[in-house]
C-alpha cells in the first residue's frame, strides 16, 4: 500500500430512540493506526461502527475519506470492509467459494490458498462453512479481509468466540496489517495486547 | 430567497410558531368556502335533469376523489424532500399527509358507491375510477403499515418517501391500465360525468367545495404535524423553553 | 499482485453463488412450484370442472397463483443475506449497489420463476386451454414475471429489517403488481378472441424495461437503509 489512507470525522453525534448516545466525537485515522472504540453495553458502539461504514447516517456532523465525505466518495467502499456480529459467510458453500465470490466482489490480493493458510486453515478449502467450528469460521472471514484489497478494516467484537491463541493470531494480523500502511476500527471487549504506539483509543 | 424561506420554514420551532397563528384563519376561510359551496351546492344548482337530485353527491365525491390523488403527489414530494436533503419538517409532512389522504380516499368511495345505486342500481360497479380509487387505497394502507412497522421513525420516513415515491411512478401507470382494462371488459356501457357541459350553477359551487376540501387538508396537516413535531422532538430545547412559557 | 474485480465479474459472480446455493438447497426448489399447481387446482374444486367455464377463466387462474407463488418466494430475495452478514459484503464493494441487486433479482427470477414457465403448459392444458393460447399465456409469463420479481425486490427491501413483514409485503406488492396482471390477461384474452396481441406484449415489454432500468434503484435505497 503506497499511498497515504485518512479517515476523518467531525462532530459526530448519533441518537436513537431519543437518546442521544454520543456527541461532537470528533477523530483524525490515518495509515498505521488502529482506533479501539470502548464502552459499556448500550453505550452505542455498534451504532457508531454503522455510521463509519456509512450504513447509518449521523445525526450531525460528517465523515470524510481521503477529504472526500464518504456517501458521496466512489472509493470508500472499495476501501473498506467490514465484519459484524456475523461473518457474512454462506454456510452452505464451501470455505473456497465464499473467498472466491468476495474475490470477485473486491479487488484480490492474496490467493485463497495463501490467505487460508495465513490463518491456519490450510486443507480446509473444500470443507462446507457448516462444517466449521465459529472460531474457525471467524478466522474464515480474517482470510477474507486478507485476500482482498481493503486498507480500512472495521471490526465489531473480532473477538467473539476465538480461542487465545486464535486471539493472538488475530491480533497479529491486525499489527501487520496497520503496519504495512492499514487502518483499523474496531470494538472489543477483551484487553488487547497490541503495541500502544499504534492506538487510538475513544471511550463512548 | 425562495431557499432561504423554506429553510425558516423549516426549523421545528418557526414552525410550531407560525403554524400556530395559521390555523384561526385558515378554519375561518374553511368554513367561508364549505359553508357557500354545500349551500350552492344543495340549494342553488339546478337539479340534474337525468339524476335528479342524486347528482349532488358530486359535491363531495369529486372534491374527496381529487384529493386523494393531490395529497398522494404531496406525500411523495415532500418525502422525496426530506430523503434528499434531510429536512426533519419534509418527512413530518410527508407521513401526517398519509392518513388523511387515506381518508379522502375512503370518502371518495364510499360516496362513490353511494351514488352508484340510483345511478346504476347496484352499490359497487366495478368502474374505472372506482377500481383506481380503491387501488390508491390499497398503496396508502401501504405506506400507513410501513411507517407504523418500524420503530425508529427517521427510518420508518425514509422508507415511507421511497415507497411514496415508487408508488407515484406507478400510479399512472395503474391508472392507465385499470382504464383500459375497463374498456376492454364492460365497454362504453356506464360513463359519469364525462359530459363536457356541466352548468355553471353546478360548477361553481364544486370549486368551492375543491378550494374548502383543500384548506381542510392543510389544517389537517398542519394538527397533525405539530402533534408529530412535538412526540419527534420532545427532548428538544424549544420544546421545553415552550412549556416553560406555558407555565 | 492487486486484482482489480470487473462490475461484469461481480455481477456474475452474485448469480453465480445464488444457483449455486439453490443447488445446494434443492429440494426447496419445488416448493414455489408445488404451491402454484395447488392454488390452481383448487379452482376447479371450487368451481367445477365445467370445461367452458375453466376454458374462458384459466388465464386468469394461472396469472393469479404466479403471482401469489412470485410473492410467496420474494420473501426469500435478501432474507439470508441480511440474517448472515453477506449484505453488507455486497454493499461495501466498489460497485454500484443497484447492479448488484439487479444480478440478485434475476438469480431469483431464475430460481423460482423459470421452473414455474415449464409447468404453466401442463397447467393450461389441465384446465382445457387451446394450445395456440398455451403459447401466449408463456409469452406473457415470461415478460411478465421478471416484472413481478423487479417489483416485489423494493418491498422486500423495504420490510426488511421487521419482525413481521409477510402481511405487510403482501399489502406493498399487489397493488403494484396490478398493471402488469392486466395487462397479461387482457393480451391472452384477446388471443383468445381472435384480436391482435401484439399491442399487450409491447405495452408489457416496455414494463419490463422500465422496471430493469428503475427498480433497482429504490430496492438498493431500502436495502442500505435496512442496515442503519
Amino acid at each position: 500500500m503506497t499511498h497515504l489512507n485518512k479517515l476523518e470525522a467531525y462532530q459526530l453525534s448519533c441518537v436513537r430512540d431519543d437518546r442521544i448516545l454520543f456527541n461532537e466525537l470528533n477523530f483524525t485515522l490515518t495509515s498505521g493506526q488502529v482506533l479501539l472504540i470502548e464502552g459499556a453495553n448500550g453505550a452505542g458502539k455498534t451504532s457508531l461502527l454503522r455510521i463509519l461504514t456509512g450504513f447509518r447516517r449521523a445525526e450531525s456532523g460528517h465523515l470524510l475519506w481521503n477529504e472526500e465525505l464518504i456517501e458521496n466518495s466512489v472509493h470508500f467502499y472499495e476501501d473498506a470492509a467490514y465484519i459484524g456480529h456475523n461473518n457474512g459467510l454462506k454456510v452452505a458453500l464451501t470455505a473456497q467459494e465464499n473467498l472466491r465470490y468476495a474475490q470477485a466482489l473486491s479487488s484480490t490480493t492474496l490467493t485463497i490458498d495463501d490467505a487460508m493458510a495465513k490463518v491456519g486453515l490450510a486443507g480446509y478449502q473444500d470443507t462446507l462453512v457448516r462444517l466449521l467450528s465459529a472460531g474457525q469460521q471467524r478466522r474464515l472471514a480474517l482470510a477474507r479481509l486478507l485476500c482482498t484489497h481493503k486498507p480500512l478494516w472495521i471490526l465489531d467484537e473480532p473477538f467473539t468466540s476465538l480461542d487465545r491463541a486464535s486471539i493472538k493470531l488475530f491480533e497479529q494480523f491486525i499489527e501487520t496489517h496497520a503496519n504495512q500502511g492499514g487502518l483499523v476500527i474496531m470494538t472489543s471487549h477483551h484487553e488487547t495486547q497490541l503495541p500502544h504506539t499504534l492506538m487510538q483509543k475513544i471511550h463512548l | 430567497m425562495f431557499m432561504r424561506f423554506i429553510y425558516k420554514f423549516s426549523s421545528p420551532p418557526y414552525f410550531y410558531a407560525i403554524s400556530a397563528k395559521m390555523l384561526p384563519w385558515l378554519t375561518v376561510l374553511f368554513l367561508v368556502l364549505l359553508g357557500y359551496g354545500l349551500y350552492g351546492g344543495l340549494v342553488t344548482a339546478p337539479a340534474d335533469y337525468q339524476q335528479g337530485d342524486s347528482f349532488r353527491i358530486i359535491y363531495v365525491h369529486v372534491p374527496a376523489a381529487w384529493m386523494s390523488m393531490f395529497i398522494y403527489v404531496v406525500m411523495a414530494i415532500s418525502g422525496g424532500i426530506g430523503l434528499v436533503w434531510r429536512i426533519k419538517l419534509a418527512e413530518i409532512v410527508s407521513i401526517s399527509s398519509a392518513s388523511v389522504g387515506a381518508s379522502f380516499t375512503f370518502l371518495a368511495l364510499v360516496t362513490g358507491s353511494l351514488w352508484g345505486k340510483p345511478m346504476w342500481g347496484a352499490w359497487w360497479v366495478w368502474d374505472a375510477r372506482l377500481t383506481s380509487e380503491l387501488i390508491l387505497l390499497f398503496l396508502y394502507l401501504g405506506i400507513i403499515g410501513l411507517y407504523s412497522g418500524i420503530e425508529d421513525k427517521r427510518t420508518a420516513s425514509r422508507a415511507v418517501a421511497i415507497l411514496a415515491l415508487v408508488g407515484v411512478v406507478n400510479i399512472p401507470i395503474i391508472h392507465y391500465s385499470v382504464e383500459w382494462w375497463n374498456t376492454l371488459h364492460q365497454g362504453a356501457t356506464v360513463t359519469k360525468l364525462d359530459k363536457p357541459s356541466i352548468h355553471i350553477d353546478m360548477l361553481i359551487p364544486l370549486l368551492f367545495m375543491a378550494g374548502a376540501f383543500k384548506v381542510y387538508y392543510f389544517i389537517a396537516l398542519l394538527l397533525r404535524s405539530r402533534n408529530e413535531l412535538l412526540e419527534r422532538e420532545q427532548n428538544a430545547k424549544w420544546i421545553d423553553e415552550l412549556l416553560e412559557n406555558v407555565k | 499482485m492487486k486484482k482489480t474485480s470487473s462490475l461484469l465479474n461481480a455481477f456474475s459472480a452474485v448469480i453465480k453463488r445464488d444457483l449455486l446455493l439453490a443447488y445446494r438447497f434443492r429440494a426447496e426448489l419445488i416448493n414455489p412450484l408445488a404451491f402454484f399447481v395447488m392454488v390452481i387446482t383448487l379452482f376447479p374444486l371450487a368451481l367445477g370442472a365445467e370445461i367452458t367455464l375453466l376454458k374462458r377463466i384459466a388465464p386468469a387462474i394461472i396469472w393469479v397463483a404466479a403471482l401469489l407463488a412470485s410473492l410467496m418466494s420474494i420473501e426469500n430475495l435478501f432474507r439470508a443475506d441480511y440474517d448472515d452478514g453477506s449484505l453488507e459484503l455486497m454493499v461495501m464493494t466498489p460497485h454500484p449497489l443497484s447492479i448488484l441487486v439487479l444480478a440478485k433479482v434475476i438469480g431469483h427470477w431464475l430460481i423460482s420463476s423459470v421452473p414455474l414457465l415449464f409447468i404453466a403448459p401442463l397447467m393450461g392444458m389441465m384446465l382445457h386451454m387451446e394450445t395456440d393460447i398455451i403459447g401466449v399465456l408463456m409469452l406473457t409469463l415470461l415478460l411478465g414475471t421478471p416484472v413481478l420479481s423487479l417489483i416485489g425486490g423494493i418491498a422486500v427491501a423495504l420490510t426488511l429489517g421487521l419482525r413481521k413483514g409477510g402481511a405487510l409485503l403482501a399489502i406493498l406488492v399487489l397493488p403494484l403488481y396490478v398493471p402488469i396482471l392486466i395487462f397479461a390477461s387482457s393480451a391472452i384474452d384477446a388471443a383468445m378472441t381472435g384480436f391482435a396481441i401484439s399491442g399487450h406484449l409491447s405495452m408489457m415489454c416496455a414494463i419490463l424495461f422500465l422496471a430493469i432500468t428503475l427498480t433497482p434503484l429504490p430496492t438498493a435505497a431500502a436495502l442500505k437503509m435496512s442496515l442503519s
